[in-house]
């Protein structure tokens, strides 16, 4: 199956909505098994795609373990605007609403939830954004793509997508919710002079 | 935006940003940890040469939460009060590096001296200057008024609010800031006030104007109905002679027990502080339920709060963008 959309020149699709969809399935699976449940688990996804991402998986991870929770109970959206570490050599960025499920997080279990991992700071930024929430009994870190090129000592517990790449090239995640698509392209070094 | 000096300056979309901004700063006050990293290292002054106690503490508040460093000046037991002039005064703040500056003047105008001089390179912002501008205190009070009347709402304005602002028009900077804020917002203003305390001028600014509170209550039937603050000196031959006695000011423009009973028990009841109470507001009308003026007062950090954030926690002065999808990609992809 091929997604709706032809990719852009100079990109390659590398994965489809079938791929995605499959993906975030098993993803939610780990999530359950390597927790022994689901009980104590929050997902709290990083804005914007992280955040859809997280509720996609949310929603699974309620379906396979027989809940029927509201979603908003296990599901939340982190913002890291404010503990980026680049702030200050970009223009203002506006910041993104935090939302955390009304039971907190203190003790729980948070999987942070993004679209792609790359040099790992927006994951260093999310920890600290965490613990200004509260005090989890631990962090997990879910990611749809994993594209290498780690500037941080961080690793993501669940991968939907190991995806070697070379620093030139740009890795597009394009979701329903926001781009009207499922679907991961790669564009080879076309706009390498926006990779950092 | 690069300086924050009147509420005139602000476009729809800017202040629209800072309100959305605000909400977010207002949601992380409800946290067990308030402080926040985004100005670490930064300095900001606060330039007080016109006393104030709340502004200046919500200021700091504000700069505090962000994780900036705070230096207080104040003219009293400064040496402006040996003769210093603001140039001077904004000179040696440069030399010692500070990052923005919070200024309260009692000259109309002092803010964009000090922003147009070219004696500083930091972002100023106006905290008060004379009987001009008061632009913190109009977005806090448009921030406490989308919260109320169009409750979880995000990148939108005011439209079709309608909103009574009564007192001393002519020397007050909290009225002329939130006529131009409300108004580029969408919202109607309509200004109450005795003859004598209304500016020269005011036909040109986009409101209406009445010297009749129960018939504007009545016509307009308004969302909320803000109270300004009277100088009792102003009673005086001395301050100018702008009306006979208090007793008269507050049976004429006094927001009483009738008047709120008038208004309904949905109109919002603010007052920018600090209350005369028995002048211009009554204590039933100041305690009722529908008086947001405490919360107004905690709104006031939060504002603040996105107004720093807005102004120094980037690179330049340039305005955020609103979608910030194509950059946060670049950190990953």
């Amino acid at each position: 199956m091929t997604s709706g959309t032809p990719a852009r020149s100079g990109e390659r699709v590398v994965l489809d909505e079938a791929d995605i969809a499959r993906a975030t399935t098993r993803v939610a699976h780990e999530i359950i098994e390597r927790n022994l449940g689901s009980a104590d688990v929050v997902l709290l996804g990083v804005p914007t795609r992280g955040a859809h991402l997280a509720r996609r998986l949310g929603q699974r991870v309620l379906d396979a373990d027989h809940r029927d929770d509201a979603l908003e109970a296990i599901v939340g959206t982190l913002d890291i605007t404010l503990h980026r570490d680049d702030l200050r050599r970009q223009p203002t960025r506006a910041i993104e609403p935090t939302t955390i499920p009304a039971a907190g997080i203190d003790d729980k279990v948070v999987v942070l939830v993004d679209d792609v991992l790359f040099s790992g700071r927006t994951v260093r930024a999310a920890l600290d954004a965490v613990s200004d929430v509260g005090r989890p009994r631990a962090i997990q870190l879910a990611v749809l793509v994993d594209r290498g090129h780690r500037e941080l000592p961080i690793r993501a517990d669940y991968v939907g997508k190991n995806l070697p790449t070379s620093t030139s090239e740009h890795v597009a995640v394009r979701l329903a919710e926001t781009d009207g698509v499922d679907e991961v392209a790669i564009d080879r070094g076309a706009r390498a002079e926006d990779g950092r | 935006m690069r300086h924050l000096l009147s509420a005139k300056d602000l476009s729809r979309e800017e202040a629209v940003l800072i309100l959305d901004t605000s909400a977010t700063m207002a949601a992380t006050q409800q946290r067990e940890i308030k402080k926040l990293p985004p100005l670490r290292g930064k300095t900001v002054v606060n330039l007080f040469f016109e006393d104030s106690t709340r502004t200046r503490i919500s200021f700091e508040a504000a700069a505090k939460r962000l994780s900036a460093d705070v230096i207080n000046f104040s003219a009293k037991g400064s040496s402006v009060s040996k003769g210093e002039s603001l140039k001077d005064t904004a000179q040696t703040l440069q030399a010692m590096g500070s990052d923005a500056v919070v200024i309260r003047h009692s000259a109309s105008g002092a803010p964009h001296r000090l922003a147009t001089s070219g004696w500083i390179d930091a972002p100023v912002i106006n905290a008060g200057d004379g009987t001009h501008q008061h632009p913190t205190q109009a977005l806090l009070d448009a921030f406490t008024l989308r919260r109320h009347l169009r409750p979880g709402t995000t990148g939108e304005g005011l439209d079709g609010a309608t909103v009574v602002i009564v007192g001393d028009v002519l020397h007050s900077r909290v009225a002329r800031s939130n006529v131009d804020l409300l108004h580029t917002l969408g919202a109607e203003v309509t200004l109450v006030a005795p003859p004598t305390l209304v500016p020269v001028g005011v036909e040109s600014w986009p409101c209406a104007l009445s010297y009749d509170l129960d018939a504007t209550i009545a016509d307009v039937g308004p969302d909320a109905i803000m109270m300004l603050r009277v100088q009792r000196e102003r009673m005086s031959s001395t301050g100018g002679g702008f009306f006979p006695s208090p007793m008269e000011y507050s049976r004429r423009y006094g927001l009483d027990g009738r008047r709120l009973a008038a208004l309904g028990p949905d109109a919002l009841v603010m007052h920018p502080g600090p209350m005369n109470r028995g002048l211009e507001i009554s204590a039933q009308a100041a305690d009722s339920a529908q008086a947001v003026i405490l919360e107004q007062v905690s709104n006031g950090v939060a504002v603040r709060m996105a107004v720093l954030y807005l102004l120094l926690a980037g690179s330049d002065g340039t305005s955020p963008t609103t979608t910030p999808e194509p950059e946060l990609k670049d950190v990953h992809a």
